[in-house]
């Protein structure tokens, strides 16, 4: 039978060929748990009365959520983490190191043909490099830590096709965003979006992790992308694992198709207060702007920061701008490249490494009636800790243009 | 099992952090004070006014965005019985059937149900009765294994009287 990319990756991890809508049990290739949802995941792996890890070396504790800690209650959980982690020996990164979905590549935790499964929702980044990625909540992890497997339904496919060449100013969360004005914030439930086409192969790997990072806002349990020579180049030196080629067959069954004429796309926005509120730009121009965040799983990478410097070099920020790589490693090539010191000239606050004001726990929660541009991927209610602000989601290039206008903008003047 | 309470109607959509806003989950893991906060990107007066076995019926994609185990959590200890809704996302499903809150898929039932009215749900049997205007729907239980661990009491107390997961 020809193989979605969900089903080959699980048939090739469970040995015996698989088909949607089945229950299989696998055993995990990495276990993430963060600040917060990893003491949440001790108390139940306690409460369960484990006592060891099943595999340290692939079981990873990042701080990034609240990092460094904004209060005594949030410095207590952290405590908890280094206590475990020191006592289990898990792979452990603290506060400044990054966000765990950043993390988990370059520490060569990922790797095609791999089950990642990590207590986020946006585990589904790691689709991007061909590994079969979900997010789980904190008591299921801690039967993870404690057995290295889990049950998963295998998923049906939405096949989303991209081709054609991006405009100068057109990004993949541009795409992204796109998708899920089309398919809905619950239009994939339970499936896997699979992304392919021309203008995808195309893409560096930091574009293929934005676009898989937000198939949950869609309700996807992942997003999955074929993975090649680009896939292979980035995992060299970082795992140990062979980086296999994994592709879904030519005929495979999809429930769906959607195809997207990248050369047609114009930069896209999310509106308050729901990710699938999708418009073009052009519809919001003039929106006043109070704050700015450039940062994320989404957007902290370094492509994303060489764009959002490209827009804002020589220029000066007209409201307040928050920027934060993604993590330390992200910080240090922006450095060596001149972007922090484009941004810090242009007026940009540049932050630790981390999830930053996405998460509403601290570095920026909104005052009521502030209306905020982020390269983020949620725009809840209340999602950055205010609910009275108003959150527009957008890739770097809008938000930096946005940074420079004090307004949503079309970047359209930029080559 | 069978869980009786009053209705309490919500839309589409209600993300997990409508359910347990973020700025309160990184700083402790006491529920008691967390299920204060219960609902309250949506309501604030939930927390106060739900009474024990009280049903959330909900419309489409209940529970997305974030993982965070809290969401279920906190419904649990403000003393909501289950939660019924058109749609449920993927994580929040999972994690609540881990934590032992019933949920249940009965797309049927959200038109028909108003805010206040008293139902009874029958889990194993799948039977949601509204009790004020005398009509009864039918649902898919839950699978098997599933059940069993929400009858359980949730993951962890399933793991406790077994020694293993049922999947092992």
């Amino acid at each position: 039978m020809p193989q979605t990319l969900a089903e080959k990756i699980l048939s090739m991890k469970i040995k015996r060929d698989v088909s949607p809508g089945e229950i299989v049990v696998v055993e995990v290739d990495a276990a993430m748990a963060h600040d917060g949802t990893a003491p949440l995941m001790i108390q139940s792996f306690k409460a369960m009365g484990m006592t060891k890890v099943w595999d340290p070396s692939r079981a990873v504790f990042v701080i990034d959520h609240i990092a460094p800690s904004s209060n005594e209650g949030t410095s207590a959980l952290h405590k908890m983490m280094r206590e475990f982690a020191l006592q289990h020996g898990l792979n452990f990164f603290d506060v400044g190191e990054g966000i765990c979905h950043q993390l988990l590549p370059e520490k060569g935790f990922v790797y095609p043909g791999g089950v990642v499964l990590g207590a986020d929702s946006h585990t589904c980044t790691h689709g991007a490099f061909a590994a079969f990625s979900t997010g789980i909540g904190s008591t299921e992890m801690a039967a993870v830590f404690g057995s290295g497997k889990l049950w998963l339904r295998v998923p049906e496919s939405l096949k989303v096709t991209v081709t054609g060449a991006l405009k100068s100013y057109v990004t993949a969360k541009d795409v992204v965003l796109h998708v899920i004005g089309e398919v809905g914030a619950d239009g994939a439930t339970y499936m896997a979006v699979e992304y392919s086409g021309d203008t995808v192969k195309e893409m560096s790997i930091d574009s293929r992790m934005t676009l898989c990072n937000m198939a949950v806002e869609m309700g996807a349990k992942t997003g999955l992308i074929a993975s090649d020579e680009k896939t292979r180049l980035f995992l060299e030196g970082r795992c140990q694992a062979p980086c296999k080629t994994i592709e879904p067959d030519s005929s495979a069954y999809y429930t769906d198709e959607l195809i997207v004429e990248a050369d047609k796309l114009e930069p896209m926005v999310s509106c308050p207060h729901e990710v699938d509120n999708v418009k073009a730009v052009a519809e919001v121009e003039g929106t006043p702007v109070d704050q700015v965040f450039i940062g994320s799983c989404t957007n902290g990478r370094l492509e994303d920061l060489r764009m959002a410097a490209q827009m804002l070099k020589g220029k000066k920020v007209k409201c307040r701008t928050i920027v934060m790589p993604a993590s330390r490693e992200v910080y240090l090539k922006a450095l060596r490249e001149g972007l922090i010191e484009i941004f810090l000239e242009a007026g940009c606050a540049v932050g630790v490494p981390g999830c930053g004001p996405c998460v509403g726990g601290h570095h920026g929660v909104p005052a009521p009636g502030e209306v905020v541009v982020a390269t983020t991927n949620r725009n809840f209610k209340g999602r950055m800790g205010c609910a009275e602000a108003f959150i527009y989601l957008a890739s770097p290039i809008v938000a930096a243009h946005a940074a420079i206008q004090g307004k949503i903008v079309h970047p359209k003047e930029v080559s | 099992m069978i869980i009786k309470g009053r209705a309490w109607k919500f839309g589409n959509n209600i993300s997990t952090d409508h359910i347990i806003p973020g700025k309160y989950k990184f700083k402790t893991l006491d529920f008691r004070e967390l299920a204060q906060h219960a609902m309250e990107g949506i309501d604030s007066e939930f927390s106060r006014r739900v009474q024990p076995g009280d049903i959330i019926v909900a419309g489409r994609n209940f529970g997305c965005g974030s993982s965070r185990e809290q969401a279920p959590l906190v419904l649990k200890h403000a003393g909501v019985g289950a939660v019924v809704a058109r749609s449920f996302a993927r994580i929040f499903f999972r994690n609540s059937i881990n934590v032992g809150l019933p949920v249940v898929i009965c797309p049927e039932a959200y038109e028909a149900v108003e805010q206040g009215d008293l139902l009874e749900v029958n889990l194993a049997e799948g039977m949601l009765k509204n009790l004020s205007k005398g009509t009864v729907f039918n649902f898919k239980p839950l699978p098997d294994f599933l059940l069993k661990i929400l009858l359980d009491g949730g993951l962890v107390e399933h793991y406790k009287m077994h020694g293993k997961f049922i999947w092992e």
